[in-house]
């Protein structure tokens, strides 16, 4: 089924955009890179791949195939655990349908055109006898960042979520006759992974297979120690019920499971999973991914963006960004105070009181009320809505927005520079935000264009390395942003292409009326943005 | 040793920041009151008299010192901060607006010779043409002003602070700081070329900056002296003397401006001096 981004931005206009392409699956395994692709496999070995992580396609089935497969890259390996295959040779007769292999096979590369391209058989890693209280099938493996220790969670709901430990090495069960932990019961899918002193416990609970019935959400518990116990957000362990939402259904797709995470680096997370029920792919199961920001320790989904109009607010200065022309007061204004006598701080504390403007108008904004909309603003208090009248009362009817086309008359027709100002609500700080047609994309979304509301005015990237506002979009690397959520409401902004840097650079709000693009540093609120309606 | 302004009493700079506060809380309040605060605790009548006692050894209020005449040839920018604290200020010019259009036009007309190149000395003196004229004496209120040529006053001033209060330095002297413009001039000596370096400076209100005759920076409309308020594109200090120009446009009320170099990791650059005596 082909998306087009055209047809998707006629028909979703403010919505979160799914991934393009062919993404129908069911229970993905965690999205990992490799050669420059993107792989993931699902339930029967289906296989997907991409390019950018955003538009999708068919792939290569591995070697062996079976239910809900997890993949981890270690070292010069990527290990494969697949729910299916078993012991070699004849087995005696299952006691129940539960009895269940988790297999493993591993190759130094997922591109089948690389040389290195080869599926080796890792043999059982896991296995449930079919009376025990546990099926082994959902594996999901993780790698502890603070031990390099490699385990392996696994199970559904007939018994425990459980852990055992695997050889990094090999990727081949440590000790086959350790006892397994049990971590946590009324789930599957689980998967583990670790962030800031915590270990977090991801499993989907509710129905599953059903399409838009089915209530699949994915749930959490954290714990200090990687074998539990692993507690939600009410304290309730996980091995009696527990478990923190983490995602659940929303707009127009129902039933979220199979978490992986994906750490893109510079602080940057996001999780693939998939969809029960797409409503606009007619209910088709179908990959997603999202970013993952954390809130008080705990993870949180966070959202692709979304097309429309907005403010672009710096989270450290409280400046917008703007296309550096002469503002016009919306509404036309008046002529407001003459000076900043009121400012606080040393630079202010010695200064005579503010002064009103003067009888020639001299006034901090006397000029600014000469504009197209000059005398949409006096009158002040006339109207029945005045609020009784003189210079505070307005003019008694409501001032419609400002737009482009209003007062760019005075707007130069070529490149103009970009810098950052208080917010006024005026023209030149309010962007249209939508997908760039043939941009391609990134993990979750596709590339933006970013252009003056009302207007082809595109912000780019100058040879300097530089923001600018060209006079139009012309689809050129430089004109294209990566827009990535890294903490709640606040968004990095990032071009395809830099000018030649090596390095990505990101939107920096180096000053309070500047911005700039500098190397992403995930702990500077200066590449933190607000994305605001207007 | 500092020499200190001519209305300064105080010995040391440490010692103008306390007036400073002093003098601040002195404006705001009566010094009577300011003074009886710590005997809040005591009883009414026993406050009462004390405070009376206190008011009549108040000393009289002092305006705020936080300008200083230079001493020595160079001076480093501050260690915190990196702040430039020496510079050359004009006496205000007559200006009429904030808006970028108006500042862009005012800031760059020609008002004396040599306006735009030339480094003066402590003292030097210009002559602006059509300025407004002080008002003659008994002339009535509402009498339109009359133009002519003025003379202006080049100063040089180490400020103690961060920044440069401009009213500080022109109350004093009974010149506006409404309405006016005012050109400052500061030489950055670089004992080798110093690349990917961006001047970031504020101001209240609106400013333009030249970095070697290069426009670098335009603030405008009404605003209040931030700390990097606007930061230029990268940039290159060339070795020897570099001429930091700027036009401070206020139009009423306090009025300040701070500058400072920022290196290429974003951090206060030092490794220079500031001078304001240009190389032969």
């Amino acid at each position: 089924m082909a998306f087009t981004l055209a047809a998707m931005a006629a028909a979703t206009a403010s919505m979160a955009f799914a991934l393009d392409g062919q993404i129908t699956i069911h229970d993905p395994s965690t999205v990992v890179f490799c050669d420059g692709k993107y792989y993931t496999w699902g339930t029967g070995g289906t296989p997907l791949v991409s390019d950018d992580g955003w538009t999708w396609r068919a792939g290569t089935r591995p070697l062996r195939t079976g239910a809900a497969p997890d993949v981890i890259h270690i070292g010069d390996k990527y290990f494969m655990y697949i729910a299916g295959g078993g012991p070699p040779g004849p087995q005696p007769p299952a006691p129940s349908q539960y009895r269940a292999y988790i297999t493993m096979i591993w190759s130094k590369s997922l591109d089948p055109q690389s040389p290195d391209y080869k599926w080796n058989d890792g043999g059982v890693v896991a296995s449930s006898n079919g009376l025990e209280d546990s099926w082994a099938i959902d594996p999901g493996a993780f790698l502890d960042p603070t031990t390099h220790r490699l385990w392996l969670t696994y199970g559904t709901y007939v018994g425990y979520i459980r852990l055992v430990e695997l050889d990094p090495k090999t990727g081949k069960r440590l000790d086959p006759n350790s006892k397994p932990y049990n971590l946590s019961i009324n789930g599957e899918a689980s998967d583990m992974f670790y962030h800031d002193g915590w270990y977090y416990l991801l499993q989907t609970r509710g129905s599953c297979c059903a399409s838009s019935n089915s209530g699949y959400n994915i749930r959490m518990g954290r714990s200090r120690k990687v074998t539990g116990p692993y507690l939600d957000n009410d304290g309730t362990d996980m091995i009696e019920g527990g478990g923190k939402l983490l995602i659940t259904g929303d707009e127009r797709r129902i039933g979220a499971g199979h978490f992986g995470l994906m750490d893109l680096g510079q602080g940057v997370y996001k999780f693939s999973f998939h969809w029960e029920a797409d409503l606009d792919r007619g209910g088709a199961s179908v990959l997603e991914i999202r970013p993952l920001l954390f809130r008080n320790g705990w993870p949180v989904a966070g959202e692709n963006f979304k097309e429309g109009t907005y403010e672009i607010q710096s989270v450290r200065t409280g400046t917008s960004l703007e296309m550096a022309v002469e503002g016009q007061p919306v509404g036309g204004g008046r002529g407001g105070r003459g000076g900043g006598g009121a400012g606080r701080g040393r630079g202010a504390a010695g200064g005579p009181p503010a002064q009103a403007p003067d009888a020639a108008g001299r006034g901090a904004q006397a000029d600014a009320g000469r504009g197209a909309q000059a005398d949409a603003g006096r009158g002040g208090g006339r109207g029945p809505g005045g609020g009784g009248g003189g210079m505070f009362g307005g003019s008694g009817t409501p001032i419609p927005d400002q737009q482009a086309s209003q007062v760019d008359s005075n707007w130069p027709a070529g490149e103009v520079p970009v810098r950052m100002a208080n917010y006024m609500l005026q023209a030149q700080q309010k962007w249209t935000i939508a997908p760039a047609p043939n941009g391609g994309g990134y993990p979750g979304s596709p590339y933006f264009k970013i252009t003056i509301a009302g207007t082809d005015r595109t912000l780019a990237v100058g040879p300097d390395q530089e923001l600018v506002v060209l006079p139009s979009f012309s689809g050129a690397p430089e004109q294209l942003w990566r827009i990535d959520e890294v903490a709640e409401g606040e968004w990095r902004i990032v071009p395809k292409s830099a000018a030649g840097s090596k390095e990505p650079l990101a939107l920096s709000a180096l000053g309070a009326s500047f911005a700039t693009l500098e190397k992403y540093d995930p702990s500077s609120e200066k590449m933190r943005w607000q994305i605001k309606l207007p | 040793m500092i020499t200190l302004r001519r209305y300064s009493t105080l010995a040391t700079a440490a010692l103008a920041g306390c007036a400073f506060v002093a003098a601040a809380a002195a404006q705001s309040a009566p010094p009577a009151a300011h003074k009886a605060a710590p005997a809040a605790a005591k009883s009414a009548s026993a406050g009462k008299a004390e405070a009376a006692k206190s008011a009549s050894a108040a000393p009289a209020p002092k305006f705020p010192v936080t300008l200083v005449k230079p001493v020595g040839p160079t001076k480093a920018p501050r260690l915190a901060g990196g702040w430039i604290q020496r510079w050359l200020v004009l006496d205000p010019i007559s200006s009429s607006g904030l808006t970028q259009k108006v500042v862009q036009e005012e800031v760059k007309k020609e008002y004396f010779p040599g306006q735009f190149t030339t480094i003066p000395k402590d003292g030097d003196k210009v002559t602006a043409a059509h300025q407004p004229l002080p008002a003659a004496p008994g002339a009535a209120r509402g009498t339109p002003p009359q133009y002519g040529d003025v003379e202006l006053t080049w100063h040089a001033e180490d400020t103690l602070d961060y920044n440069l209060n401009l009213y500080h330095l022109f109350f004093p002297l009974k010149k506006p700081t409404t309405n006016v413009i005012f050109y400052v001039v500061t030489l950055i000596d670089c004992p080798q070329d110093i690349p990917n370096v961006r001047l970031a400076i504020g101001s209240n209100a609106a400013s333009v900056w030249w970095l070697n005759g290069e426009e670098l920076i335009g603030l405008y409309n009404d605003r209040q002296t931030v700390q990097d308020d606007g930061v230029s594109k990268r940039i290159t200090l060339r070795k020897g003397q570099n001429i930091l120009r700027a036009a401070i446009v206020n139009a009423g009320g306090a009025t300040d401006f701070c500058a400072r170099f920022l290196d290429e990791h974003d951090k206060p650059l030092h490794g220079y001096t500031i001078t304001l005596n240009p190389e032969k």
